[in-house]
């Protein structure tokens, strides 16, 4: 390399032309890889404006630094040129990967089927928070039960007739033999006033069983909730407003409930509660729902309560109907066949 | 209970036109009304157009026909020229004669279905109107003839809707337990005179009841408790083919009765209006006293619907000297029956009795004899009722059966007074939580018919002495006059007031898990479904159990629904599969079903069932016995498979459910449970032995899984390698805190190592060696691969496992990694000389 030849790289003509044909090297670069290709030519160890840093060591002072500044100008001038069209070919290689990775959505990944949880273990828990979140707690007992809990400490005399209301399946050798399958959750309510300290606040989810055959609105084998409480100072307004807050909870701010006089053995006085259901097939209306009462004081005595200075209510309602008529489920059989189908529209 | 509201009236004053209003009425008060029938009000039921009443003038008998057909020549109102206007209509029927009142429809009416009624020509005539039936007209079942109706009733030509109360709509109610004076007319008037706040007459009061001195027939009691008082009234000459008055028919079919001869009817109309169950026998064919006494062992009855009974030793009997002559209270015997077709006149002695409701309610559920009779006394008959009933059957048979009342009553046995009942007077307001009027509570329990008195306690606090009337034997207790109280001032008045509940526990740690479990499940793909407890003894052959086996002690049901399956089951497994079949059968293959409930699991030998009667809290022995006496009955959980776990897609093919599915459908019970369940290789039915793990808790086993036994795959009709598995929620210790680990942030180091070991090495075994061996160090444990083949040799497998390795306070070396890790498998080797390769 010549002294003349140095001084030619550093003149501004020499400079300007270096930078121009990096400039069009770079955009002539079809993609990163060409991009890459002529990159040594103009930006690398061998090229014109790199040998012209060089040749700026053999000029002296003043004339050195003047030329430093013209070569660094090219210089950025030129790697400029080539980071802005990098950045041009970066953009349209992601741009085109992206396309090429381009995928059908729609297409199924269902390798792992959904599994689903049964309507009524869905309303039981439901109902169980409710009143979970009014203080109350959730009380469980056996399905094959004693009669002595089951009848005869709800009020329930030996030989009334109001043992044949409720149509139960005997156990064991003879009606006589003291268990059956409970017609209701009733027995858990005793249970839970024999082993619990008063207060108690307790609701009953749980499956009960009476010699109904199954049709498309009985089934022998259903679930209810019942719900207890017994207090000093408690009202048939207390009942009224826990049902109406139970009612609100399950079909709707609007909701509410009716009392109808009625009959039961384990409660005095007794009433029928309808449901003011929006809803409603037909428009919204009154649909019955359960049975509830002031807790028969000879129920409390059999647990030891005495009457006089504590009451209460109870109520109960059925699960499948409480579903058959919010859900609006046309037949109860249904509910108890265990077509996958059914249980799946529930969800999990 | 059914009532029309023409009877309504006859004890109500001003009883609302609207029935729709008097069925609310009802329902105020604690009346359920089940369904409003007639008068039109289900659709096809109405009667339009000329319904009369018209009289048989000629009969041709017509001939050549299939069956007899009358031509009959029937005598309508006057016509327009005032000669009666005659019709000839064609009729099907043969009991009726010339002169008898019929009804008929004429052409233009239509009668319920909806039938339009036209002239037509039949049988070679033209039938210019109907001669109807009961039946057509919806008045009962009645079609075994047309409906004649008795002599005088009616002019020809009348209309006989009315006359035949077609529009009189009746209430059909639903009497509670508790309500027995509601089975008559009588009592149920009462409730709706005292919703409607109106005057009410008592039908007992008006029926005169003139002193007797004498008998009129002997008759002893000899158990009292059973038959508190027996009245016999006697009506003798009674002609009992004639016909019982249309208006009293009308009435008992209203209520659903169906009118059959006059002593019967008029026992029965009187029952529904008084409430008071009669007998009527034949005095001709009764021999010598009457008793009232329990049956001997072994005494036989032929009842009345002509079956032999077998008494027992508990069954009330009415007898004479020929011995049981009628079960008290439920039903009568043949041989003193009035003759269905009575030659001349007979002689009625009427009984009207008290009987015991227990004694009576047990009889008929043993005999299977529900009967009118039973069902009021069963629920209470008013005892003061008897002498009245009779008096007011007795006229009306001497009335419409020409019969003579005979001199003399027999009324043996009382009818105490029911006690007095005290109640705080603000006890009704306490209890609702409402502040009633004054004069409120002795204003309503006047009106249900107590002699009521205000009384001023000790404590000085004012007090209700109540003396029920003596057809409410329920009115016994403070509570009960509350009631009456409360039905009566209005449910609707009671406010709605949520009560303040001390501050609850939240769920118990087995509901959360319970919950947890049923969550776990359903996410990982099994669908919940709810079966039956029920089973039969077949099941357990299909499933493989030998005849040891504790499974196949269970608790059987006395009355099943379904004789096949008596027995409540101690697994969920054939619910599960059935309904696995089911599902199958309904084009589902790929199936993956779990149920959690409870199983019941009786005692190897019964315990005694104890009872501590209801006077007061049993003791906590007593307590614990009846516990004791209970099977055991742990919640279970389990599941079922067949099919494809993961299906075929465009990913590529599918993967069939195995026993591996089923294990680890157990281990995750086990994980959301808090517990690592041990699975160890089993032999259980019903699965197949080779494929069967137990799922321990440490070595106690909680549970079965792995894939069915081919043989029960087949007796049960499964799809093949259906796998299933249950084990016990119960079983599983409740995790209250779990352990927390150390967490480390150092690095860690993998390290790999395959180690040959026979065949039937477990696996896990081999996986625990390395853990124990490993230290602790060791962080975990994962098996990545399988390998069987020449390089590891005939009856061997290659176990290639990876080893984490980390310790808590520092970068751990190669070196201690390596060391660890060769600690780790020289467990394995002396445990289960395994060789790493």
């Amino acid at each position: 390399m010549t002294t003349e030849n140095d001084s030619d790289l550093l003149d501004p003509a020499s400079l300007d032309a270096a930078v121009k044909a990096a400039a069009e090297a770079f955009a002539d670069a079809s993609d990163l890889d060409a991009l890459a290709t002529v990159k040594p030519a103009h930006l690398g160890d061998r090229a014109p404006l790199m040998l012209a840093r060089r040749a700026l060591g053999s000029l002296p002072g003043k004339e050195r630094a003047d030329a430093g500044k013209r070569v660094n100008a090219a210089r950025q001038e030129a790697q400029a040129a080539f980071d802005a069209r990098r950045e041009v070919l970066l953009a349209e290689r992601d741009a085109r990967v992206l396309a090429e990775e381009s995928v059908d959505v729609s297409l199924p990944w269902d390798r792992h089927p959904r599994g689903a949880r049964h309507p009524i273990t869905q309303i039981s828990e439901q109902i169980a928070d409710v009143f979970v979140a009014m203080g109350w707690e959730v009380a469980e007992g056996p399905e094959v039960e004693s009669s002595w809990l089951n009848f005869d400490a709800l009020n329930f005399g030996k030989d009334h007739p109001a043992r044949t209301m409720q149509d139960t399946f005997y156990l064991g050798d003879s009606p006589d033999s003291g268990t059956v399958l409970r017609t209701h959750t009733s027995p858990v309510q005793i249970r839970a006033l024999l082993e619990r300290e008063l207060p108690v606040y307790v609701v009953c989810p749980g499956r009960t069983f009476r010699t109904d055959e199954l049709d498309a609105t009985h089934t022998p084998v259903f679930h209810q909730v019942e719900g207890l409480a017994v207090d000093t100072g408690i009202t048939m307004a207390h009942l009224k407003g826990t049902l109406d807050a139970f009612a609100r909870a399950m079909f709707g701010a609007d909701s509410r409930t009716r009392l109808r006089p009625s009959y039961f053995p384990f409660t005095e006085p007794s009433a029928e509660v309808d449901v003011w259901f929006p809803e409603k097939k037909g428009g919204a209306g009154w649909v019955e729902w359960g049975g509830c009462g002031m807790v028969n004081p000879n129920v409390l005595r059999a647990c030891g309560i005495d009457p006089a200075v504590h009451s209460g209510f109870a109520f109960g309602m059925g699960l499948e109907r409480t579903l058959q008529f919010r859900n609006g489920l046309p037949d109860m059989r249904d509910m108890v066949e265990g077509d996958v189908r059914f249980s799946r529209a529930f969800g999990v | 209970m059914r009532v029309p509201l023409s009877w309504l009236a006859d004890h109500v004053a001003s009883v609302p036109s609207d029935v729709d209003a008097v069925a609310e009425a009802f329902v105020r008060v604690g009346l359920e009304v089940e369904e409003i029938h007639g008068a039109g009000r289900e659709p096809g039921t109405a009667i339009t157009g000329p319904l009369t009443v018209g009289r048989v003038a000629e009969i041709e008998e017509l001939t050549g026909f299939k069956k007899p057909i009358r031509y009959c020549q029937v005598e309508f109102g006057p016509g327009p020229d005032g000669a009666p206007e005659r019709r000839g209509i064609v009729c099907g029927a043969r009991n009726f004669a010339v002169g008898d009142l019929i009804v008929a429809a004429l052409p233009g009416a239509v009668l319920p279905g909806p039938f339009p009624i036209a002239a037509r020509r039949t049988y070679d005539h033209v039938s210019d109107g109907m001669i109807a039936s009961a039946r057509e007209l919806g008045l009962g079942a009645d079609h075994s003839g047309i409906l004649v109706l008795p002599p005088g009733t009616a002019e020809p030509g009348d209309d006989a809707l009315g006359l035949l109360g077609l529009d009189d709509p009746v209430i059909e109610l639903a009497i509670t337990p508790d309500r027995g004076y509601c089975f008559a007319v009588r009592g149920i008037a009462r409730e709706l005179a005292a919703s409607l706040d109106t005057d009410y007459t008592d039908p007992a009061l008006r029926v005169d009841v003139p002193e007797e001195r004498t008998a009129s027939w002997p008759v002893r009691i000899e158990d009292e408790t059973g038959c508190p008082r027996y009245v016999a009234r006697r009506v003798s000459g009674v002609d009992a083919s004639a016909p019982t008055p249309w208006w009293m028919q009308r009435r008992l079919l209203a209520a659903g009765m169906r009118p059959i001869s006059l002593t019967v009817d008029v026992t029965n109309f009187v029952m529904l209006d008084l409430g008071q169950p009669l007998h009527a026998f034949d005095a001709g064919r009764l021999q010598g006293e009457i008793v009232v006494r329990r049956a001997a062992p072994g005494e036989k009855l032929r009842t009345l619907d002509d079956v032999e009974r077998t008494l027992d030793p508990d069954d009330l009997v009415i007898t004479d000297d020929s011995g049981p002559i009628a079960i008290a209270g439920v039903m009568g015997g043949a041989s003193t029956e009035i003759p269905a077709e009575p030659i001349g006149t007979v002689d009625v002695v009427i009984e009207a009795a008290a009987f015991q409701p227990t004694s009576i309610a047990r009889s008929a559920r043993r005999h299977k004899l529900p009967s009118e009779a039973s069902k009021r006394f069963e629920r209470a008959v008013d005892p003061r009722l008897p002498a009245v009933a009779a008096e007011r059957a007795a006229r009306l048979l001497a009335e419409h059966g020409g019969g003579t009342i005979e001199p003399g009553r027999t009324d043996v046995g009382s009818a105490p007074a029911l006690p007095p009942v005290t109640m705080a007077l603000d006890l009704p307001d306490r209890t609702a939580g409402v502040v009633y009027g004054r004069g409120a509570t002795v204003q309503r329990l006047t009106q249900v018919g107590c002699t009521v008195e205000v009384e001023t306690g000790a404590d000085g606090r004012g007090a209700v002495v109540a003396t029920p009337p003596s057809w409410r034997p329920d009115l016994d207790s403070p509570a009960s006059l509350v009631e009456e109280v409360l039905r009566l001032e209005g449910y609707e008045t009671i406010p709605s007031l949520l009560p303040a509940a001390p501050a609850g526990r939240g769920l118990t740690p087995a509901q959360v898990r319970t919950r947890a479990v049923s969550r776990a499940l359903a996410e990982a793909g099994h669908i919940e479904v709810e079966p039956f407890p029920f089973v039969g003894d077949a099941v357990w052959d299909s499933l493989g159990l030998e005849a040891g086996d504790v499974r196949r002690r269970t608790v059987s049901v006395l009355n099943p629904l379904d004789a096949d399956r008596p027995r409540l089951t101690t697994t969920l497994l054939p619910g599960l599969l059935e309904t696995l079949v089911r599902n199958k059968a309904r084009g589902f293959d790929d199936l993956a079903l779990f149920h959690i409930g409870q199983v019941v699991l009786p005692h190897a030998q019964p315990v005694p069932m104890p009872d501590p009667g209801v006077t007061r809290r049993p003791s906590d022995d007593e307590i614990a016995m009846i516990k004791a006496a209970l099977p055991a009955q742990p919640l279970h959980v389990a599941v079922v498979l067949a099919g494809d776990r993961e299906p075929r897609g465009w990913w590529g093919r599918a993967r069939q459910a195995g026993w591996q599915d089923a294990i680890e459908a157990g281990r995750l019970v086990g994980a959301v449970a808090g517990v690592e369940l041990r699975v160890t290789k089993a032999d259980l039915a019903p699965w197949h032995p080779g494929r069967c793990a137990a799922l321990r808790v440490g070595e106690w086993p909680v549970g079965h899984a792995g894939e069915l036994h081919p043989k029960v795959v087949e007796a049960l009709g499964l799809p093949p390698r259906t796998c299933a598995m249950e084990l016990d929620l119960d079983a599983i210790p409740l995790q209250d805190v779990r352990p927390v680990p150390r967490v480390s942030a150092y690095p860690p180091i993998s390290v790999d190592v395959a180690l040959v070991t026979a065949d039937e090495v477990p696996a896990a075994d081999v996986a625990s060696a390395l853990t124990v061996g490993g230290g602790d160090l060791l962080e975990d444990v994962r098996l990545f691969d399988v390998y069987t083949g020449d390089q590891v040799g005939e009856g061997n497998r290659s176990l290639a496992f990876s080893l984490r390795f980390r310790a808590p306070d520092r970068t751990l070396t190669n070196e201690e990694a390596n060391a660890a890790r060769d600690a780790a498998v020289a467990v394995a080797t002396e445990r289960y000389a395994a060789v790493q390769r």
